[in-house]
């Protein structure tokens, strides 16, 4: 699928800078995702992309430069983002241990709920429907990301392929319009991978659109419609993933520059065959 | 990967010692089975000798022909071995009493009888000054009881049979048993408040705590929360029946005190509870709120030593009370639950200190006249509510209610409020938020919850809760001073004790600080030699408690079903496991509930 020009944009970007004191992590950098577009977001470690996510979640306040989501300005705080429709998973995966399954995917369903103190402790027939409903929709989301017969399990006692699809299906309960998706397949197996790759494309289908980070290149090149390359804090180069993959700059960045008396081209050829052929051999 | 607390993965006791490989002692099935029955039936038959020559030690153990005292706490005990041992081996009229099979039940109930036997001895030759003291007969229970507890060690891990399924009961019967359960809890309780001595307190404590343990390790523990969840309307009316009856059946004033101080403190705990044990907040200065409401209910009650000259209705005061709480709590929430971590409790713990320095100087000289300063407020006058005077005994279909047990039902009221308000915010999407809140913060922000908000919510709420509570004390305790609100010292409810019955009792659930409340009232009103070594007592018990049992004597939901998850495997027959496959209801009601 290429890029939909048409598409009206969920989430734009513009010259977006965060500096910790002396340090700039981000710099100036534009993007922007549209309706039912799974955008990439790659780069080496320690390229900003984690303070950029931050940045559109509310969880910094970028020193300059805008965030728009869906043609309002987001609000700089966490919860008010989430309840402008953008959810997000964690690199290092933030369930809430010691709740039940259900329970993590009720909680993402907080921004969507409005019974206070008062109903709960009332108990009246709006209180009970709202919570049915809930339920009935935590439910639905476990179907879809295969964990029904796991909901009464503590979260902690999951497996951790099942902990990353349960942060999602959480992050689904809030019914985003845009998904950030935090390296969701850290530590996974291929086939784990592979998993993901299959969910992330059920879900643009459901009409989320996902902005995802990672480091999985196979991944990132299978999946997306367009990706952004982020080198110190830049944005390198952005376009189709056949775009972005031809870049020298990109292979520069993460493998670095050829020295003086670097190994000649055939040579560099011979160990990429090699590595190729050892990642098909894992793979299989 | 995900944050992982170790130490909440410590099992409780009886795990423990199911895990380590029994037999301890390695002996044929045989001798191990005649050594328990043999020492267990002997321990009984010691119990109706003289112990000791003298009744000077109490309870009179001098008697042959009649066990009394202690004695009949390890009659008690002996007698549940036997019947427990006999009951594993497979008689087929005891059978059903351990319906798990294994011998761990057995091992417990024996180093209960074990231990309460040789506490009576060694309570003897202390008090009445060396070993000279015993009579044969105390060292013929001695000797046996630790034969049946050698026994009892030496007894095989492996279960004798298959495990036994519960039995299909009509409801009738269910319900019946229920009833039955719940007398023999308020007399056990009973018993337990009305014993005289320090040492028959601690005997019963031991003995209490054994078989409890045992009870669970038969699965008919687990069987029993099964069946109560089942019936769970019929549990709640047995729970709140066996606490209506319970004045009826004290004839004095004395353990009625006893017990409606008990109900505030647990009360209080249970508000605390909201603001530790659901929203994860630390609050070390509570007892303040407690204050707050006490105060205000005092001022406004029409005491002559009030130097607000006015007297509202009781109902008037509680709200009263509960608002100036909750307007407290949102003042001192407001500023300090924007940040994280130990800063709340800084700031509580110094709330708590300057509240009871102000009260202490708000006599007209240091400060405006308002408090009477040390000398608090006297002559709280008893309530009248509807024409019903509380300070008078009353007449009920031929028993009396005592001025105490008066305020043990009013109290009683607030207590059962005070657990549907839990309960009922526990069990809700605020009481998820809050439990999100306290499980990881950033995380719980990131699915749109409003932390601040939250978190000032439940700060408030337990405010309340707490000025509630502290409206019927003013009445209870007739006065109020400052001192009576400290951070720590030997007379509950203080900051300190509270958070520590929360802790002891369960976080998170309803029957836990209930319990620790419970328990840290009564040890130090019974155990008066403790007192000045309390509190060191107190952190030493808190110490192992962290050790061995982090999650307190009552795990809450989440923690039995984490319990439940890793014994699906090895007891997926005995049907303890019946907890896991089950879902929340359809009203979304949990286990938290039922454990009312």
């Amino acid at each position: 699928m290429t890029t939909t020009t048409t598409a009206a944009p969920v989430l734009t970007a513009t010259g977006v800078t965060m500096r910790f004191g002396g340090l700039t992590a981000v710099h100036a950098v534009d993007l922007t995702v549209h309706e039912g577009q799974i955008v990439g977001l790659i780069g080496p470690n320690g390229a900003g992309k984690t303070t950029f996510f931050n940045c559109l979640t509310g969880l910094y306040v970028p020193t300059e430069g805008t965030v728009t989501y869906r043609d309002r300005v987001l609000p700089a705080k966490p919860h008010l983002v989430t309840q402008a429709g953008i959810a997000r998973t964690f690199q290092n995966i933030r369930l809430f241990a010691n709740m039940t399954v259900l329970e993590n995917v009720l909680v993402g369903r907080h921004t969507r709920t409005k019974e206070g103190l008062f109903s709960a402790l009332l108990r009246g027939p709006a209180f009970r429907r709202a919570e049915r409903a809930s339920e009935d929709r935590a439910m639905e989301l476990l179907s879809f990301t295969g964990l029904t017969a796991k909901r009464d399990h503590l979260a902690r006692n999951l497996p951790y392929g099942e902990q990353r699809k349960l942060e999602i299906a959480r992050a689904l309960a809030s019914e985003p319009g845009l998904l950030l998706l935090d390296e969701p397949t850290a530590g996974m197996n291929p086939q784990e991978t592979r998993a993901t790759e299959e969910l992330v494309t059920a879900i643009r289908d459901r009409g989320t659109a996902v902005l995802v980070i990672e480091h999985d290149m196979r991944f990132i090149f299978n999946l997306c419609d367009h990706v952004a390359v982020l080198v110190q804090g830049e944005k390198l180069v952005e376009g189709t993933p056949e775009t972005v993959q031809r870049d020298e700059r990109v292979v520069a960045a993460y493998l670095g520059t050829p020295f003086e008396g670097a190994p000649g081209r055939e040579e560099i050829a011979e160990v990429e065959a090699a590595e190729a052929h050892a990642a098909e051999e894992t793979d299989r | 990967m995900t944050p992982q607390r170790s130490t909440r993965h410590t099992t409780p006791l009886s795990r423990l010692t199911s895990h380590l490989a029994l037999p301890l002692l390695p002996l044929p099935l045989t001798t191990a089975r005649v050594l328990t029955a043999g020492g267990a039936a002997l321990t009984l038959l010691s119990t109706f000798l003289a112990w000791t020559w003298t009744t000077a030690f109490p309870g009179n153990l001098t008697v042959t022909g009649y066990p009394g005292g202690l004695q009949v706490l390890t009659l008690t005990g002996a007698a549940l071995t036997l019947a427990l041992l006999l009951a594993t081996t497979g008689l087929p009229g005891l059978r059903r009493l351990n319906p798990s099979r294994r011998h761990t039940a057995t091992v417990h109930l024996a180093a209960g009888t074990f231990a309460t036997t040789w506490y009576t001895l060694g309570a003897i030759a202390i008090r009445l000054g060396g070993l000279v003291n015993l009579e044969p007969g105390g060292y013929v229970a001695g000797a046996a009881s630790l034969v049946a507890l050698v026994g009892a060690l030496a007894l095989p891990a492996d279960r004798t049979g298959p495990p036994l399924p519960p039995r299909p009961l009509p409801a009738w019967a269910e319900i019946l048993l229920i009833a039955a359960v719940f007398g023999l809890a308020l007399s056990v309780l009973t018993y337990g408040i009305g014993t005289a001595y320090g040492e028959l307190f601690t005997g019963f404590l031991l003995l209490t705590g054994f078989t409890t343990a045992a009870l669970f390790a038969t699965g008919l523990g687990s069987r029993f929360t099964a069946l109560a969840h089942r019936h769970r309307r019929v549990t709640l009316t047995a729970a709140l029946v066996a606490a209506v009856l319970f004045p009826l059946t004290q004839d004095t004033d004395e353990y009625t005190l006893i017990i409606v101080n008990i109900l505030i403190f647990s009360t209080v705990a249970l508000g605390l509870n909201v603001v530790v044990g659901l929203a994860g907040l630390l609050d070390l200065g509570y007892v303040a709120f407690l204050g707050v409401g006490a105060y205000t209910a005092a001022l406004v009650s029409g005491t002559t030593a009030s130097t607000l000259h006015v007297h509202f209705p009781f109902w008037a005061a509680v709200l009263t009370g509960a608002a100036v709480s909750l307007a407290f709590g949102v003042v001192i929430g407001a500023p300090t639950l924007r940040l994280r971590g130990d800063y709340l409790a800084i700031v509580t713990l110094g709330f708590g200190e300057i509240f009871r320095i102000a009260v202490g100087n708000l006599n007209g000289e240091s400060g405006p006249s308002l408090t009477n300063g040390p000398n608090g407020i006297p002559n709280i006058p008893d309530l009248v509510l509807f024409g019903y005077d509380f300070g008078t005994p009353h007449s009920l279909a031929g028993l009396t209610l005592t001025p105490f047990a008066n305020y043990y039902l009013l109290m009683l009221l607030f207590t059962v409020l005070v657990i549907l308000v839990f309960s009922r915010a526990g069990n809700s999407r605020i009481g998820r938020a809050w439990v999100a809140i306290r499980e990881d913060e950033t995380a719980a922000t990131a699915m749109g919850i409003n932390g601040f908000r939250l978190k000032l919510v439940a700060f408030a709420l337990g405010a309340t809760l707490a000025g509630l509570a502290g409206t019927v004390q003013a009445h209870v305790s007739y006065t109020v001073v400052p001192e009576q609100y400290v951070f720590a010292g030997p007379v509950p409810p203080n900051s300190a004790f509270l958070l520590a019955a929360v802790i002891l009792g369960g976080m998170g659930t309803i029957t836990g600080p209930l319990l620790g409340a419970a328990l840290l009232y009564l040890i130090p009103a019974k155990l008066q030699f403790l007192q000045d070594y309390q509190l060191l007592a107190f952190g030493v018990a808190l110490i192992l408690l962290m050790r061995f049992r982090p999650e307190g004597i009552i795990p809450s939901r989440r923690q039995q079903l984490e319990f439940h998850e890793s014994e699906a495997g090895a007891d997926a027959g005995t049907g303890t496991g019946t907890t896991t496959g089950r879902g929340p209801g359809p009203d979304g009601i949990r286990l938290t509930k039922a454990e009312a």
